[in-house]
């Protein structure tokens, strides 16, 4: 069982490896998510937020700006489910009076 | 584990080296605009300075740094410093988040979202810190601790 199981990893990791080999250089501005148009036509999201971050927020990180701004919906849900899993770790462990 | 049995050393390091990673947790909240960073990993990084003292000192002694009773009001807080950001927005006259209509004046417009950035990663890095001290606590509490 344990042999099969390294095997089937070492498989797995070889996918992985060779699946890699497919993906887009970094700043490749011929990769799938830094094209101007989708295969279909329509615009692609991430362009605009490349060319517009520093402008719209005032900061050069456009990670910062994507989290908390274009995306601070999402973000105030991460932090939700942060605050979630904390009550309900006191709901579980804290003994009732 | 009762406080004569502490290791002096283990207590001198820790209560030295707490203070500059708050410092630097800090400079990684409010350096998110610039570098890599923000609310998230500040958060973490303030939550492990306290959760040194609480292993090294005890607990008794390092809540005088953050109370037990604190930590899930305090998350709370940080959760509505967030919401209560963007509910200003929406009440003021924008949308949910759209940060140019917070009530800051003398701001152009690209200022005004940097400074709700702002305001929006303290209040993700108080709800981490203060979430990830109460589980700790919680579990040290709880059924099965001491």
């Amino acid at each position: 069982m344990r042999k099969i199981s390294l095997v089937a990893l070492a498989l797995f990791g070889a996918l992985l490896l060779y699946a890699s080999s497919g993906l887009p250089g970094h700043g490749d501005p011929d990769g799938a998510s830094h094209r101007q148009q989708s295969p279909a036509g329509s615009p692609v999201a991430a362009a605009h937020y490349i060319r517009h971050a520093q402008e719209d927020a005032a900061s050069p990180n456009i990670v910062t700006v994507v989290l908390a701004d274009y995306r601070g919906f999402d973000t105030l849900g991460e932090t939700i489910v942060v605050l979630t899993a904390g009550l309900v770790c006191y709901l579980i462990l804290r003994r009732s009076p | 584990m009762t406080s004569s049995s502490r290791n002096p050393i283990l207590i001198t390091a820790s209560r030295l080296l707490a203070p500059f990673i708050q410092l630097f947790a800090l400079y990684v909240i409010f350096h998110g605009h610039f570098g890599p960073g923000g609310g998230f990993q500040g958060g973490a990084m303030l939550a492990a300075s306290i959760l040194m003292l609480r292993l090294s000192v005890g607990a008794e002694r390092s809540e005088l740094k953050f109370r037990k009773s604190w930590g899930t009001p305090v998350g709370a807080l940080g959760a509505m410093i967030f919401a209560g950001t963007g509910l200003l927005t929406l009440l003021l006259g924008g949308r949910f988040l759209e940060y140019h209509f917070l009530p800051l004046p003398d701001l152009s417009r690209a200022d005004l979202h940097s400074a709700g950035i702002l305001l929006i990663e303290v209040g993700v890095s108080l709800a981490v810190m203060a979430v990830l001290v109460a589980i700790y606590d919680d579990i040290m509490e709880g059924p099965g601790g001491n």
